[in-house]
């Protein structure tokens, strides 16, 4: 049991997954599939987001939906409403939610926990409420329409489900990889440092505000690039993408997948999204399962899956050690420290 | 000038429902340091509980008002007890999200039971009183009457009762309160039974002028963090005064400014106070 789950540990485990990916349009079984897989992608990308500044940096941030639908509706009204083409605008949703990420995370991150979370709160509301009721801008609950499709080049058409699968798959294996990086960084290690006690963190050194802001406008950023595919993809948008509701949804994929870790954000999504998917008659009331599935997980397991597994597998091999070589025990116990660390 | 006294009169009445919620949260946050967000899903079962003992039950509107806030007391212990007593020593973020947990879970319940349409509750105090020009229904009456007499009733149980004096110590300090033998769980539950009960009757309250919705708690309860935060976290005269502040605001504001944005008023204000003062108005300390 142990040696088949450590192979789950290996750099091979991640490109099997990724080959999986890749290979997914031509084994499922209709577009539709392929539809669904796409947009837990695009969900993840969002959750990767929360990750950085609720799972390593420790700061709740509960205004990460309102981002999402900044993206989304940046996206969408410079298409839509000011002619622009596909890639600008792309870039420009992302550099909208950077500088209200910042803006947001200046005034924000100057408060601590139950009053970060709640202000952020009160951020999701304010975007929400803007966007329903600032007609003349974002169209009010009538929404967006025409937004355009992810311009090609001339080489492929993104308004077919499968070449927008692989634009998004794309964009998530870059979030990952960039995550994964991050996590290993100075700068990764600086937020779960301030994640563990900013007090701590202060007498060592590291600049909290400076920090956390920066770990809240990379969050946003994410959160930004998720809104804006989300709106090439369905080309339409409405105010319901601002409600908190998205925001609750993406905190419990990522407590389910495991907080605070590499792979977590992207099991919980797909993880969460297909069985509600095959539950569709629980649409309206899947809260009914997750609100207490949300309560025993982090009452039970804090950690959710991957977290979960880490622990297992860390005190596995600490059980394991002393029959092994001495080097081996210390290569993977260094290795399992950080996956530790990290969860 | 009748006017603006007709908008005294709704910031009043904003304000009390406001201070009523705002109050039992800040018991929680006092005693426990829980931002108890299933608090507006709690107010929300409240004014359904109402709805159904009134309308199905066909009980007379204070009865209604009565079994309301015994079955939401009732629950409000049931989430210290399986929810937030075991997670009393995990970091702060869990408890956040396990009261995320109950807020979906509860309004997902109701939604089924009673779908997510809007629906009227009627109150016996439908007359309208006259006061030379200056017209009060006697519904906002009675929510201003209800919510002093509430307020006063609390007052007095907090400071003149022994069970009311374990409250304030637990508040004070838990060292100091397991020192002289009080016991902990005794007192999480009756506070969490209080802010259930305030905010049964503070829905029960208002219901009546207002609809009957799943998601009725949600602006509420971010309006009665505004509150909290404005009047210091755990400060009891802090949640009122609080309250009447964005009470008058939103009145005064939805009339003079615009009254499509009057929902935005009380978070604007929130985030331009916080901007200023990160540690609220009436807060000694930072946070």
């Amino acid at each position: 049991m142990f040696k088949v789950a450590s192979l789950l540990m290996t750099p091979a485990a991640k490109y099997l997954m990724l080959a999986f990916a890749i290979l997914f349009p031509l084994v499922a079984a209709n577009e539709y599939q392929v539809y669904v897989m796409a947009t837990a992608f695009v969900w993840a990308i969002a959750v990767y987001g929360l990750n950085i500044i609720t799972g390593f940096c420790g700061q709740l941030n509960l205004a990460h939906g309102g981002f999402f639908a900044i993206g989304a509706y940046t996206l969408g009204l410079l298409t839509a409403d000011y002619g622009w083409s596909f890639w600008p605008a792309f870039l420009g949703a992302l550099v909208m939610t950077a500088v209200l990420g910042f803006l947001v995370g200046i005034v924000s991150l100057r408060l601590k926990e139950h009053y970060f979370a709640i202000f952020t709160l009160c951020v999701g509301f304010i975007i929400y409420l803007l966007i329903d009721k600032w007609e003349e801008l974002t169209h009010g609950a009538i929404g967006v329409r025409d937004i355009a499709a992810p311009y090609g080049f001339g080489l492929v058409d993104f308004t077919d489900t499968t070449p927008f699968y692989y634009l998004v798959l794309a964009f998530l294996v870059l979030a990952i990889w960039f995550m994964g990086r991050l996590s290993k960084s100075l700068l990764g290690r600086t937020f779960i440092a301030i994640r563990n006690g900013d007090e701590l963190a202060q007498s060592l050194g590291i600049n909290l505000m400076r920090n956390k802001v920066l770990a809240f406008v990379l969050s946003t950023t994410y959160a930004g690039l998720a809104g804006a595919l989300y709106a090439g993809m369905v080309r339409f948008i409405g105010p319901e993408e601002a409600n908190i509701n998205h925001t609750f949804d993406m905190i419990t994929y990522l407590l389910v997948g495991g907080i605070g870790t590499i792979m977590g954000p992207l099991l919980g999504t797909v993880g969460i999204v297909w069985i509600t998917q095959s539950l569709q008659f629980l649409e309206e009331y899947r809260m009914i399962i997750f609100g207490p599935l949300l309560v025993l997980l982090v009452i039970f397991f804090p950690r959710g899956i991957t977290g979960s597994f880490l622990t297992w597998m860390h005190r596995k091999s600490q059980a394991l050690a002393p029959t092994k070589k001495r080097q081996e025990k210390k290569v993977n116990t260094a290795q399992n420290r950080e996956a530790e660390s990290n969860a | 000038m009748s006017l603006f006294l007709q908008q005294i009169v709704n910031g009043l009445t904003l304000g009390s429902i406001y201070g009523l919620v705002a109050l039992g949260l800040t018991l929680v946050y006092g005693i426990l340091h829980i931002p108890n967000f299933a608090h507006g899903a709690l107010y929300m079962v409240g004014a359904f509980m109402s709805y159904f003992f009134m309308v199905d039950l066909g009980a007379h509107y204070w009865i209604a008002m009565a079994g309301s806030a015994a079955v939401v007391a009732v629950l409000a212990i049931l989430c210290e007890r399986l929810v937030f007593h075991p997670l009393r020593h995990s970091p702060p973020i869990h408890d956040k999200i396990a009261a995320i947990g109950i807020l979906l879970f509860l309004e997902a319940v109701v939604q089924m039971f009673w779908g997510s349409d809007f629906r009227r509750m009627s109150s016996p105090f439908t007359g309208i009183m006259n006061f030379d020009g200056l017209i009060i229904p006697e519904q906002r009456l009675l929510i201003i009457a209800g919510a002093f007499v509430l307020v006063v009733a609390l007052q007095l149980f907090l400071r003149k009762t022994m069970t009311g004096a374990t409250i304030i110590a637990m508040a004070q300090s838990w060292d100091g309160a397991f020192l002289v033998g009080i016991d902990a769980n005794r007192v999480a539950m009756m506070t969490f039974a209080i802010s259930g009960m305030l905010a049964a009757f503070a829905a029960t309250l208002y219901a009546p002028i207002n609809l009957v919705y799943p998601a009725m708690g949600h602006l509420v309860i971010m309006k009665a963090f505004v509150i909290i935060i404005l009047g210091g976290m755990g400060s009891v005269p802090g949640a009122i005064a609080g309250g009447m502040i964005i009470g008058f605001a939103e009145a005064l504001g939805g009339f003079y400014i615009s009254t499509s944005y009057k929902d935005i008023i009380a978070f604007g204000l929130l985030v331009l106070i916080l901007s200023v003062r990160p540690q609220g108005l009436f807060a000694k300390g930072a946070h």
